[in-house]
């Protein structure tokens, strides 16, 4: 594992030389290191590059981390996830990315992840992208997160770029059994001309079945953004989607959201907002011995937190 | 000792909003300023934060000079406000925002003293963001919160008894009296209650953004209630446009 990985590793999966639990850390799309625990299995796919995660049911309080790397240009990752949780486990999956581009050429990861969430499997899924390097290569980086879940599964996705990556491209879609919830957290920033468009599509299948989507970003520079959601509920379900954006310098955001009831007990809420920093902000902090540009860096940092 | 020396504020088109008020506010002291709406009070009370910047006339604190500072320097020399509307945030916590108030980080047993007096519990609040989540009256009692956190040499609030419920203000009331009686700082409160009133050692009555009367609250106050229970305007606005 050469230098940029471990730098790259500690900012995205918090790793410290070593990581507790069951993890495959990749590297410039090779192994770079794995371990299997009693609860989970970690295998690589037969027909293409990718693992198969699999969390043995009742597995309680394991963190798996799957982390991947693209430490320098003309590098075009892609990988396929597939992560089976077994029935009533509850873990948490740290799978953060960084690409450093140091040439001229782009460096490039696309993670496929899909996820199979059993009946009351619950999932906290924390995913944190970041870009470095000074190469003029194009730093990008295209999850794919695809979820089934079954009854009463549970799962949760913390999802966090902050800096670097000049273009992403971030699909998400899910399809809930009944009772089963999903809670997604986007915090996104860009800068310079950097562009970032995220697709949420939820379909709320099962009876009763809910879906919270909260996405917060801020475009700064002349950088662009685009979020589009679409929540379909097909029966007796709760859906809520929320798009706040700052704009700042000459950012640019699009928010699409979209809802689609075709029960008449489904209950679909969208909440979008874009603008600049409010001016009463910045002079409530500013009454506290803040000064303008403290008072900024302090809303956003609260705001993306 | 805060100086006002013929303090003017005007905006385009709607005129003056203050016009020539001299007052001295001292150390130790509480002043409550009234007067009916639209009279000027939350004028006053922004060009003295320097949330508005006065047109006309100068703001002296201690000897220095700060009617040209902005609201940064100002709040860093001593001046404290709670804003009549409490501002909300999406992402900074009550603890954020008492502890960027105080400065430093504050510990558990701090933080409740803080927003016991403004009758909150700290464990219910600490954590959460100051959004719409919470109701006026909350955000409200935060707002003041946050300006006792910063233990201003001035401290002005703007109507805190707004939108705060019967068993808060007579907690908030206390946090006053106690206040004044420790003789921390200087206390500029804008309101309308007599209850606050009463406590106050000087009172000032605005009107038409000038000064219609000033001073120890013994003299001044009888002379309000009076005109009120006569169904007079206790303030003399009507007098004032004669």
């Amino acid at each position: 594992m050469n230098r940029i990985t471990d730098e790259l590793l500690r900012i995205v999966s918090g790793f410290q030389g070593a990581f507790s639990g069951a993890y495959n850390i990749r590297e410039d799309g090779q192994c770079a290191g794995r371990r299997s625990t009693e609860h989970v299995q970690i295998d690589s796919l037969p027909d293409k590059p990718g693992l198969r995660i699999t969390v043995k049911p009742g597995t309680k309080g394991e963190t798996v981390y799957i982390p991947a790397c693209v430490t320098h240009s003309d590098v075009n990752d892609i990988v396929y996830n597939d992560f089976f949780i077994g029935e009533g486990a509850d873990v948490t999956i740290v799978a953060g990315c960084g690409v450093h581009a140091d040439g001229e050429e782009e460096a490039r990861h696309n993670g496929i992840h899909r996820f199979f969430l059993a009946k009351g499997a619950r999932v906290l899924y924390k995913e944190k992208h970041i870009g470095t390097g000074k190469g003029a290569g194009a730093r990008r980086i295209d999850p794919v997160t695809q979820i089934t879940m079954e009854d009463d599964a549970y799962f949760e996705m913390d999802t966090v770029q902050l800096s670097g990556v000049d273009d992403t491209t971030r699909t998400t879609s899910a399809v809930l059994g009944a009772r089963a919830r999903l809670v997604v957290r986007e915090r996104l920033m860009t800068n310079g001309a950097e562009t970032a468009m995220t697709d949420f599509d939820v379909a709320l299948d099962g009876e009763d079945a809910g879906a919270d989507l909260v996405s917060r970003s801020v475009a700064r520079g002349h950088s662009r953004q685009t979020f589009r959601s679409c929540i379909r509920g097909k029966t007796r379900c709760t859906g809520h989607s929320e798009c706040d954006a700052i704009l700042a310098d000459e950012g640019c955001v699009i928010a699409t959201p979209a809802l689609e009831a075709s029960h008449v007990d489904a209950s679909l809420i969208h909440e979008a907002a874009i603008g600049k920093i409010a001016g009463e902000q910045l002079l409530k902090l500013c009454t506290l011995g803040l000064t303008e540009e403290e008072a900024e860096r302090k809303i956003i940092e609260g705001f993306l937190r | 000792m805060l100086s006002l020396e013929h303090i003017r504020w005007s905006l385009p088109g709607a005129g003056d909003i203050l016009n020539d008020i001299s007052l001295r506010f001292a150390p130790g002291r509480m002043t409550v300023v009234t007067g009916p709406n639209g009279g000027g009070k939350t004028s006053l009370a922004k060009v003295i934060a320097g949330v508005e910047q006065a047109t006309g006339g100068r703001i002296v604190l201690n000897g220095e000079d700060l009617t040209n500072a902005s609201v940064t320097e100002r709040a860093r020399r001593g001046i404290a406000y709670a804003f009549q509307q409490p501002v909300r945030f999406k992402g900074i916590t009550v603890r954020d925002m008492l502890e960027l108030a105080a400065g430093g980080q504050l510990n558990e047993a701090a933080l409740c003293a803080l927003l016991g007096k403004v009758g909150l519990c700290a464990n219910e609040y600490i954590d959460r963001d100051i959004d719409a989540s919470l109701s006026g009256g909350e955000a409200k009692r935060i707002e003041i919160a946050s300006v006792l956190a910063r233990n201003a040499e001035v401290s002005i609030f703007d109507e805190p008894e707004a939108g705060i419920d019967l068993w808060s203000f007579t907690r908030l009331v206390d946090t006053f009296e106690d206040l004044r009686r420790t003789g921390h700082g200087t206390l500029i409160v804008i309101s309308h209650q007599e209850r606050i009133l009463s406590i106050a050692d000087d009172i000032v009555v605005i009107a038409d953004g000038r000064v219609r009367d000033h001073g120890p609250r013994v003299k001044i106050l009888p002379t309000l209630l009076a005109g009120e229970m006569a169904g007079r305007c206790p303030l003399g606005k009507e007098d004032a446009k004669v």
